[in-house]
């Protein structure tokens, strides 16, 4: 995979059976694409997990910390913070190919648009997991939360929780750049849907966190499942859509 | 793929203004069957229908409240339909309705906003609880309240069909998964103990009632879809003629 060009389209080297299947190739193509520029310039992630870090701490300051221990509310703060810094990354993903009409060489490239929606995505959910590895233990910091034995299922469920929303927030962040409220719209069409996967992850969290048997928290796992699997074909079916036809 | 009729109010170089030139009607037919329908079912719920034994006369907006939230579900119905028939069709009239039916159906989800609380004052106590089907509506109206916004925001036509189309599909899957997880929230955190009707089982002069009532509103949601697609249509004419005139006709 190493040896793939960087340039969007480029031919495969003939002498070599490609590994991935033709669409997977591509969305990693396109994928590589939006990380090395995020790797290049890096504002979108800084930005975001200072974001991530200041709203933790304004969120510590909002309680009366002798009325709410710190620990309950970690699970919600935590998640909260996950949604609104994903909104961040959500929308520099199509804001960046707006200068020089960039879209436009995306879309003239010899690949399936689900392709661009997959490849988008894979991107944003990078970049939301990036965020979370920094998110997460400051919560368990700053709110003196034991991960010990829990951080492994808490992993679990930040990458479906991730998935669901990169999902649905990538088709979101093609639509709100072609409009002209552009960053407004974007929270405005994108929290309704960040609901069932928010619910979900908090409440699974905060069970994690008080030690309840794990059977408490399946019916929300179940939740998160179904909306990631059904928010992820859904979108990558209603993306070719969105775009300039 | 395109009906003669759908051709004709689109096909380019030829204006909507001269295939079917507007008649403006100073009294909308279907707008005062609907009233007149409401005024109705309204006279009949206050002096025909036996009070509710507890809830006295409280309940009587019950006959308000029901029809106005099934014909919400009714109106966020006909948007998921119908976007899916522009997606496939491109049928430009499919967009019209389906713009049409989401203003309404937000009215609608509105009139079920206001009515609850009032309502809920006086029989549970409180204006607003974090009930699972309160929750749900709310955020139905946050969904068709973006979706509005969204159309709001595209000057395009084309576009905004289609991105609408979009939302208005995704919209639509979204609602049981928010619905699943509100009762989930709810079982899991038990509330202290609403009033709640159970099953409905209603003497027949309040069924005969409210499913008068019920009608009354299906008029209204017709009516007021019916008005809001001609003005939708109206919008395209002045468009089309402004475009006309900029263009030195």
């Amino acid at each position: 995979m190493s040896d793939v060009t960087l340039a969007v389209g480029a031919p495969a080297r003939q002498d070599e059976a490609p590994i991935l299947p033709g669409l997977l190739r591509a969305s990693w193509l396109v994928a590589r694409k939006d990380l090395a520029i995020e790797f290049r310039t890096r504002t979108a992630f800084f930005s975001a997990i200072v974001f991530a870090l200041l709203g933790l701490t304004i969120f510590y300051f909002a309680w009366d910390p002798t009325a709410v221990p710190a620990i309950d509310l970690a699970s919600g703060v935590l998640w909260v913070i996950f949604t609104f810094s994903g909104l961040l990354g959500l929308q520099r993903s199509f804001g960046v190919e707006q200068a020089d009409r960039a879209m436009d060489a995306l879309l003239a490239a010899p690949v399936e648009r689900e392709a661009i929606y997959l490849g988008k995505a894979a991107a944003n959910f990078l970049f939301v997991v990036g965020v979370q590895l920094v998110a997460i233990p400051a919560v368990a910091l700053f709110y003196n939360v034991p991960l010990g034995n829990i951080w492994l299922s808490l992993a679990g469920i930040a990458v479906l929780a991730a998935l669901g929303i990169v999902a649905v927030g990538t088709l979101f962040s093609a639509m709100a750049v072609n409009t002209r409220l552009a960053e407004l719209l974007l929270p405005m069409l994108s929290l309704p849907f960040f609901v069932p996967v928010v619910m979900a992850a908090a409440q699974t969290t905060s069970r994690l966190l008080a030690g309840r048997p794990e059977a408490e928290a399946w019916p929300w796992l179940r939740i998160l499942l179904g909306f990631d699997l059904v928010f992820v074909v859904a979108c990558a079916i209603a993306f070719p859509y969105t775009l300039d036809e | 793929m395109t009906t003669p009729r759908a051709r004709a109010e689109g096909a380019p170089g030829r204006p909507l203004a001269e295939v079917a030139p507007a008649r403006p009607a100073l009294i909308d037919g279907w707008i005062v069957a609907a009233a007149v329908a409401v005024i109705a079912a309204y006279v009949r719920a206050i002096w025909f229908t036996p009070p509710e034994a507890t809830q006295g006369l409280a309940q009587k907006i019950y006959y308000l409240h029901l029809p106005a939230a099934l014909n919400a579900y009714l109106a966020f119905g006909v948007v998921f339909v119908t976007s899916i028939v522009y997606l496939w069709l491109r049928d430009d009239r499919a967009d019209r309705v389906a713009e049409a039916s989401a203003e309404v159906g937000l009215l609608f989800t509105t009139v079920v906003l206001t009515t609850g609380p009032i309502w809920g004052k006086p029989i549970w106590g409180t204006w607003w609880t974090w009930d699972a089907r309160l929750t749900l509506t709310l955020f139905l109206w946050f969904i068709y309240a973006g979706y509005i916004v969204l159309r709001g925001a595209i000057i395009e036509p084309a576009l905004r069909a289609r991105y609408s189309a979009v939302l208005g599909i995704l919209g639509a899957l979204l609602i049981p998964f928010i619905h699943m997880s509100v009762y989930l929230f709810r079982t899991l955190h038990p509330m202290p103990i609403v009033l709640k009707p159970s099953a409905p089982s209603l003497p027949p002069e309040m069924l005969h009632t409210l499913l008068f009532s019920f009608a009354a509103f299906v008029l209204v949601y017709l009516a007021l879809v019916r008005a809001r697609y001609r003005l939708g249509l109206e919008r395209v004419r002045l468009a089309e003629l402004e475009a006309s005139l900029e263009g030195g006709r």
